[in-house]
């Protein structure tokens, strides 16, 4: 077993892992972190997206034990305590979700975007986005909730 | 079992590599590895992660040149404005490898040593001229990006060795290159052919140019005869058929759902054709 010491949302964290697990593995199964789904396990979907020293990456394509010394974010650490992040409002808002299980994916990637980009054009964002997959095909409604976000995040900034 | 490692330096990393008895995998940027892990189709007995070795994440000017860190990824070298300035086309090529959570991680050096015929970044690097720098255990060698991959999956890394920087050549004025793939969709697919073409234009007349092709042979190929087509020209009409019809010659592809023999040969010339055209408007910019 490896023993790994990293930073997720902010929080030291420490854990053992076989060398083999993934990240996403490790999240879901020793941390009880569940908000990043296994939909392909092949970096294909976006379901288990998270960031590693801010950079978007999917976590069934990284080893647990890479994390050593990182800072990890997933998507339980979007929301302040109860309050919504602006992102998971406007998803709620728009309906942009319809089984869930791309949801958090989607928002831990749009709020990477957003921080890069605050004013993406439409076409950015799906591009952005082209590797998240949505099975019930929502895409619209996603699209428009990252638009209205980024344009609040806008003005309030 | 498998044992993971993270050495803090390429003669650690060596050391670990030549020692290993069993199978052994380098772990970069992973979008490959990692892939092959899960579906059980490959696991080493040594696993050895790069990215805690100092420098492996940079970009550094070098002799008028790029070295590019064997863990620099897509997202970071496609922030780094000289470099996409002087290789548009080794830029673009990386960038179209998966999503941008792939390009969060995936690698130029990861792209060339995991010897997929259809990688997007190794025809560039060949057209470019990249040389790669190789740790081993007799010391360090250079080799030429096209001379890494064997076949499929295969490399002409010695047991020991690894990549530890790609290097991109001084870029000089009036220099362009260009990169194209052919996929069925806009976005996260692998090539069913590609092109890349770099070139110096002089006074309107192409003086040097290096021409590669992937996905259409067991690598990805350094084309002369497309090259020697269009050198001395102006990129006219002549010279366009001239180098479709020399890149489509050399061009060897398999039939497989992705594409037949007769349609990976005819775009083969097409795409040579329209990269050379945008490395041309590049060169004269």
């Amino acid at each position: 077993m490896i023993h790994v010491n990293t930073k997720i949302n902010g929080d030291e964290t420490e854990f053992l892992c076989d060398p083999r697990e993934t990240m996403l593995d490790v999240l879901r199964d020793k941390l009880a972190l569940t908000g990043a789904k296994e939909g392909c396990g092949t970096g294909d979907c976006g379901a288990c997206s998270i960031t590693v020293d801010g950079r978007l990456v999917c976590a069934c394509l990284m080893l647990g034990a890479e994390a050593d010394g990182r800072e990890i974010g997933t998507v339980e650490g979007i929301a302040t305590g109860e309050k919504l992040h602006v992102l998971q409002q406007k998803f709620l808002e728009h309906a942009a979700l319809q089984c869930g299980i791309c949801t958090p994916g989607i928002l831990v990637a749009t709020k990477a975007l957003l921080e890069k980009h605050p004013d993406p054009t439409e076409t950015q964002v799906r591009y952005w986005l082209a590797g998240n997959l949505c099975r019930c095909t929502g895409y619209d409604k996603i699209i428009r909730a990252v638009m209205d976000a980024a344009k609040d995040m806008r003005e309030a900034a | 079992m498998m044992r993971f490692e993270a050495p803090d330096s390429f003669e650690g990393a060596v050391a670990l590599l030549a020692a290993e008895g069993g199978t052994t995998r380098v772990l970069a940027g992973g979008t490959d590895v990692l892939v092959q892990l899960r579906s059980d189709m490959f696991t080493p007995d040594l696993m050895v992660d790069i990215k805690r070795i100092p420098g492996v994440h940079d970009v550094t000017a070098e002799g008028g040149g790029w070295r590019v860190g064997a863990a620099v990824s897509g997202a970071e070298l496609n922030e780094h404005p000289e470099v996409k300035k002087d290789w548009p086309g080794v830029c673009e090529a990386l960038d179209l490898i998966g999503s941008t959570q792939v390009q969060g991680r995936a690698t130029l050096t990861g792209n060339l040593c995991n010897a997929s015929p259809a990688a997007d970044s190794v025809p560039a690097m060949i057209a470019a001229g990249a040389v790669v720098t190789i740790a081993g255990p007799d010391g360090e060698r250079e080799a030429k990006a096209e001379d890494i991959a064997t076949g499929p999956g295969k490399t002409s890394l010695k047991l020991g060795e690894l990549v530890t920087s790609v290097f991109l050549p001084a870029r000089g004025t009036g220099g362009g290159d260009c990169y194209l793939r052919f996929i069925p969709r806009t976005e996260m697919d692998i090539a069913v052919v590609g092109a890349a073409v770099s070139m110096t234009v002089e006074g309107g007349k192409i003086t040097a140019a290096r021409v590669s092709l992937g996905a259409v042979a067991p690598t990805a190929l350094l084309v002369e005869d497309a090259a020697t087509a269009i050198i001395g020209s102006s990129l006219d009409e002549a010279a366009l058929t001239a180098l479709g019809e020399a890149a489509s010659a050399a061009a060897n592809p398999i039939s497989d759902k992705r594409g037949t023999v007769a349609f990976r040969t005819k775009v083969a010339g097409v795409l040579a054709q329209r990269a050379a055209k945008t490395a041309y408007e590049r060169a004269i910019k």
